[in-house]
């Protein structure tokens, strides 16, 4: 049980970057964006066979970083340049990326179990059950405060106001498909990030495991946000992070339960990003209606 | 400053919906000048401006920006020494950002942007002197969201936000139309306060005849994509509704009452 939650914390972090990518399309640019799906195996793919052949774990990391971005800039032109619709310019890119991903492979999947890669470093370099979990927490809360100083410098702000108001944001000079473009590319490389790092911790990467991610990544960014609430960026993308590592927990605890298999994760998944939609706005109008009807009979109290 | 040269703009070519917006409009807009623009819907009024600002290109014709030709150039770009505020109040501002972030927005117009802060010490307290020429008390909430603001509170903003970097050019289409009299004549006074001490050049589309007779010092009467008439200076000065009235009329060689014209 303990372990379970253990691990769970340590894929959730990994899965954090995912969701913080997700919350950059979907909340901060309004673009619900499934290349997701395709990017986070690109990332898995690329970071595997370098590895297999030889790269430096880190270098491997920052291709599959640069893969993302590149995936999420096509997706972006597609939809700013060829004027597709948002949902089918994600849907486009993420087919076509099964197929990439394939070739970047050349296989359905690359094992990593034999390979020197960034965790067995950190397994063999720092040691003992924690050395994962600190450096993931670390890398982790870099990338959170880089995004929310990235987020409020001036290019940070009209990108946000390109999801905000886009008639406001061309009026004050800024060119709101560039800004979705780069938006989108920032997005996938943190996506295909965690695809990389997901591969290296679990010791393969699969064609298959990108399905779905888009949900996970909503349901990180749902969570976190009807737990911690979104009133500033900081809070918000910590309310991202802590919603993915949630997320795995909910996963893992779900998965002890005797009469679910792992064939109903999706399911689960479905289940848990439906309730976390429901929910708030269900709880928000109870209480909307208990304060009204406290009002009511305080005033009538004071009237009779 | 800025000079229109036989505008032509039609929409629907060759369909039987076909409608001539702008048929060859030649305009040429002085420095410091503060024009007025008038007309019932459909006049054009509104295209001149999007062909203005850039949200569109004209079929045949040019413009002309300080001595630049303008004629192919996307809004974003014009958009550096343009300032516009809008009719809808909720469309010059961004909801969820504060207002010490959507003034750094503005702020950041003239020049790319960059990766350094939106929001520095240094210019908090610059939004703040420029926030308390509006007399709001919106300089005490810098960090409210500007969701939160009522519609005339969010058009002031707009409007400071617009000028502040002292654009070229300011266009204003019917920003006080969509708000209540007591706010509609707030915002009305600060463009005036405004525009005479940044001594900006400015156009303002609006149905409010007395509104367009009051402010400025050249006005024009649109209709079918045409200007039909046009007065400035003294003569603007002396100008009274009834007069305009009285021109309309003459130029469509009937009576007209204000309703007709503004009911279009």
């Amino acid at each position: 049980m303990w372990m379970s939650i253990f691990t769970s914390v340590e894929v959730g972090l990994m899965f954090a970057l995912m969701a913080l990518g997700v919350y950059l399309s979907f909340r901060i640019l309004d673009f619900p964006d499934l290349t997701v799906d395709g990017s986070f195996v690109t990332g898995a793919a690329v970071a595997a066979i370098m590895l297999v052949n030889g790269a430096n774990p880190l270098i491997a990391v920052t291709a599959a970083f640069a893969a993302g971005f590149i995936a999420g800039v096509i997706t972006g032109l597609l939809h700013t340049v060829g004027g597709i619709n948002p949902l089918l310019s994600g849907i486009l890119m993420m087919i076509a990326l099964y197929s990439i991903n394939l070739r970047i492979m050349d296989a359905p999947n690359v094992s990593l179990l034999t390979q020197t890669h960034l965790f067995t470093w950190i397994r063999e370099g720092i040691g003992g059950t924690w050395a994962i979990m600190g450096v993931m927490v670390a890398v982790v809360l870099i990338v959170k405060v880089m995004l929310d100083f990235f987020l409020k410098t001036e290019f940070g702000l009209a990108l946000r106001a390109v999801g905000d108001n886009h008639l406001m944001i061309t009026s004050f000079s800024g060119n709101i498909h560039f800004y979705k473009v780069f938006g989108l590319g920032l997005s996938n490389a943190l996506v295909a990030l965690a695809g990389a790092l997901v591969a290296q911790y679990s010791g393969f990467a699969d064609v298959n495991a990108g399905i779905g991610m888009i949900v996970i990544g909503l349901a990180s960014v749902i969570i976190g946000e009807a737990i911690f609430g979104k009133k500033t960026i900081i809070r918000t993308t910590l309310a991202v992070i802590v919603g993915a590592i949630i997320y795995r927990i909910i996963v893992a605890l779900a998965l002890r339960v005797e009469f679910l298999e792992t064939g109903d994760l999706k399911l689960i998944t479905a289940i848990i990003v439906i309730l976390a939609l429901v929910l708030p706005k269900a709880i928000a109008k109870q209480k909307e209606t208990m304060r009204k009807r406290q009002r009511r009979l305080r005033l009538s109290a004071q009237k009779g | 400053m800025l000079q229109l040269n036989d505008i032509y703009k039609v929409f629907n070519e060759g369909t039987p919906d076909e409608k001539v917006a702008i048929d060859e409009i030649s305009l040429d807009v002085k420095k410091g000048d503060f024009i007025t623009i008038i007309g019932s819907n459909g006049a054009g009024k509104s295209t001149l401006f999007n062909i203005i600002a850039g949200k569109m290109f004209p079929d045949m014709g040019g413009v002309v920006i300080n001595e630049q030709d303008v004629t192919g150039l996307p809004e974003y770009k014009r958009a550096r020494r343009i300032g516009r505020v809008f009719q809808d109040p909720m469309a010059g501002t961004s909801p969820t950002l504060t207002i010490e972030e959507n003034l750094a927005i503005a702020y950041s117009r003239v020049k790319p942007r960059t990766l350094r802060p939106g929001v520095t010490a240094k210019r908090r307290t610059f939004f703040k002197e420029q926030l308390e020429t509006l007399g709001l008390g919106l300089e005490d909430r810098l960090r409210a969201k500007v969701g939160l603001l009522s519609g005339g509170e969010r058009q002031a903003l707009s409007l400071l936000m617009a000028t502040f970097t002292k654009p070229d050019l300011l266009l204003l289409d019917e920003h006080t139309a969509a708000l209540d009299p007591s706010r509609a004549a707030l915002i009305t006074r600060l463009t005036k306060e405004i525009v005479e001490r940044e001594q900006l050049t400015t156009i303002m589309i609006t149905h409010n005849m007395q509104q367009a007779v009051d402010l400025g010092n050249r006005i024009l009467m649109m209709d079918k994509g045409q200007i039909i008439f046009e007065e400035e200076g003294a003569r603007k000065k002396h100008l009274t509704v009834s007069d305009l009235l009285n021109e309309f009329g003459k130029m469509k060689g009937t009576e007209l009452s204000d309703r007709t014209l503004l009911g279009g």
